[in-house]
């Protein structure tokens, strides 16, 4: 038994040299192409950071020779779109003003689509759902116009709660289909234990599923807060100028015609309009691509 | 015996309830029912039969048969629209996949750091198309991005200028797409090489096969699905390519860079003729059902006979 062990030598995979040939090849590929994926956020940093000066003198990838952060408070709050200027601060509340609600009400809403899909099927449910799933693949701009026509109707055209109304629309499909199959995979006895027990829709689905769903809304918020963070078309045709959100107010202080071009103000601009989902990003890891994976069926 | 019957005999009088069988799950399903029929389908119904009117400022319902679909394909700006598309589109997929594909291989070789890479090449992913635009706008500046930057080393004729030239524009929009983009596809791809056995590995280091010849005669075949799923993934997003081409070259120079979502939403919601940007909007939706049908008939017509 023993002499056996002794035989059989190490355990596991031959340790490999730390730089072998392809050792080099894997790891200078990979450095080469995160130079790619990094650059732009390097150049803007360092732009946001230089005085205008220095820009047109310098180059764009070198560090910031006297730091000034000018450029941000100007960004944020005296940055120019047409006639306001009171820069990217109105945009960004705009935004936040758009997202909670929206965040909120489309995960409320697809949370109990879920819900009743998996749970309370009923002749035609799947139907409707089918057709929601196929709308989620129908090009926005075929859709655009006569959701100009509802909003007008019921009064919410440029309004904030109008945009929100749309985001929970497009936000539907996706998110109806990410809790339907989260609560197909709840077993089902713990929804029989809880009819034989008497409790109707609502409180089944309060008091059981929604506790247990909890991971999931995690992913659908991560899922909506980028997604709607992120969105320009929407924004851009359902709001006025006194609405826009910030990605259609950086679009216009960026690429406005009129002025000198401030680079670095348009740089921390952009910066700024980035750090949401970039926070979102960082602070979620792992969860952030559990999101997008689900999202990737979103088409 | 009887009382048993009684319920059974009662059964057929008591059917009009069904209506209000499960009566909450259907009150709490109508935002879904009228998301789906109104929006969905009237909304896209609608937008195709006004796109045989020829409505301009505001819908009207005077129908001129295929005039608008006529327009539409002797219309230069489309046609520009089609072909930008079909540019960006073929190789962004070449290119996503590529891409993707290669450094999801370089990340499955049990290397260090990979958490560190992986949140690198994600990272952009994170970001809208605006800030992408308007970021690889600036670096591809000639005055101070890239260009300026090689000219100062000393290559005094060195030209890179994508966005000014009508050429190669929409290459410059294609180097901001795939940063932002291949991350995903990368993450995609992981997830399917991860999902290989790892056995298949070592059948092939047994049977002498080179990692290389592993990857392109063995993974890569059972990845099928993932790569189909990466390519649809890749296709609905490039058909709506809009808030890039906005960002970073608004269509310019000239009609050079223009894409199709762009000519609807200018036609609808700038130029006041409603019927070309329904026309166009429904050419668009056609595209995308040749596209997707296809897909569907495959994904889930042989699942339904398997």
């Amino acid at each position: 038994m023993a002499d056996a062990t002794l035989h059989a030598g190490p355990r596991g995979p031959k340790p490999k040299r730390a730089f072998s040939r392809a050792n080099i090849f894997i790891y200078g590929t990979l450095l080469l192409v995160s130079i790619y994926y990094l650059l732009p956020l390097y150049v803007m940093i360092v732009t946001s950071l230089k005085g205008m000066p220095e820009i047109r003198m310098g180059n764009v990838f070198g560090p910031p020779m006297d730091v000034t952060f000018e450029p941000w408070v100007k960004a944020w709050s005296e940055a120019c779109t047409g006639i306001n200027c009171d820069g990217l601060s109105r945009g960004f509340w705009n935004s936040v003003n758009i997202l909670i609600p929206s965040v909120i009400l489309s995960i409320g809403i697809a949370s109990v689509n879920g819900y009743a899909l998996s749970n309370w099927k009923f002749k035609g449910s799947e139907v409707f759902f089918t057709i929601l799933i196929i709308g989620a693949f129908i090009p926005y701009q075929t859709m655009l116009y006569p959701i100009v026509i509802l909003l007008r109707e019921i009064g919410l055209m440029g309004e904030l709660s109008g945009l929100v109304l749309v985001h929970t629309i497009f936000g539907m499909p996706i998110l109806t289909l990410l809790f339907r199959n989260y609560f197909a995979s709840v077993p089902e006895e713990l929804f029989k234990a809880a009819r034989v027990d008497g409790a109707g829709f609502w409180r089944i689905y309060f008091q059981i599923m929604l506790p247990m769903a909890l991971p999931i809304f995690v992913v659908a918020i991560i899922l909506q807060v980028t997604g709607i963070w992120n969105d320009f078309l929407f924004g851009v045709i359902y709001t006025k100028p006194a609405t826009y959100p910030m990605t259609v107010q950086l679009n216009n202080i960026v690429n406005s015609v009129q002025g000198v071009k401030e680079y670095n103000v348009n740089m921390a601009a952009t910066l700024l309009t980035g750090l949401v989902p970039l926070i979102i990003y960082f602070a979620s890891g792992k969860l952030f691509v559990r999101g997008i994976a689900a999202g990737a069926v979103k088409g | 015996m009887t009382t048993t019957l009684a319920p059974s005999q009662a059964r057929p009088a008591k059917r009009p309830v069904r209506l209000f069988r499960h009566l909450m799950s259907k009150v709490a399903l109508i935002p879904m029912i009228l998301t789906a029929l109104v929006v969905f389908v009237g909304g896209t119904a609608w937008t195709v039969v006004h796109s045989f009117t020829n409505s301009r400022l505001l819908p009207r319902l005077e129908f001129i048969g295929f005039d608008q679909y006529e327009r539409l394909w002797s219309t230069a700006r489309w046609i520009v629209s089609i072909q930008n598309l079909a540019l960006y589109g073929f190789l962004s997929m070449i290119l996503s996949l590529v891409i993707g594909f290669t450094l999801a291989a370089l990340l499955d070789r049990k290397i260090r750091f990979e958490g560190a890479f992986r949140s690198i090449f994600l990272c952009p992913f994170a970001l809208s198309f605006v800030v992408t635009g308007v970021a690889w706008q600036w670096i591809l500046n000639p005055d101070f991005g890239l260009q300026n930057l090689v000219r100062g080393w000393g290559w005094e004729s060195f030209a890179f200028n994508p966005l000014n030239d009508p050429d190669t524009v929409m290459f410059g929009l294609l180097i901001a797409g795939i940063w932002q983009g291949s991350g995903l596809i990368m993450c995609i791809m992981l997830a399917g090489l991860r999902g290989i056995d790892e056995d298949i590995w070592k059948a092939a280091r047994v049977d002498g096969i080179g990692t290389v010849k592993t990857y392109v005669r063995i993974i890569i075949p059972m990845m099928r699905p993932v790569f189909v799923t990466a390519l649809v993934l890749i296709a609905s997003g490039i058909i709506k390519l809009y808030d890039l081409v906005v960002a970073q070259t608004n269509g310019g120079p000239g009609i050079s860079s223009e894409v199709p979502a762009k000519y609807v939403i200018d036609y609808m919601f700038r130029a006041q003729n409603l019927g070309q940007g329904f026309a166009a909007s429904t050419m668009m939706l056609v595209s995308v059902l040749i596209i997707l049908v296809p897909w569907a008939y495959l994904e889930f017509g042989g699942k339904k006979r398997g």
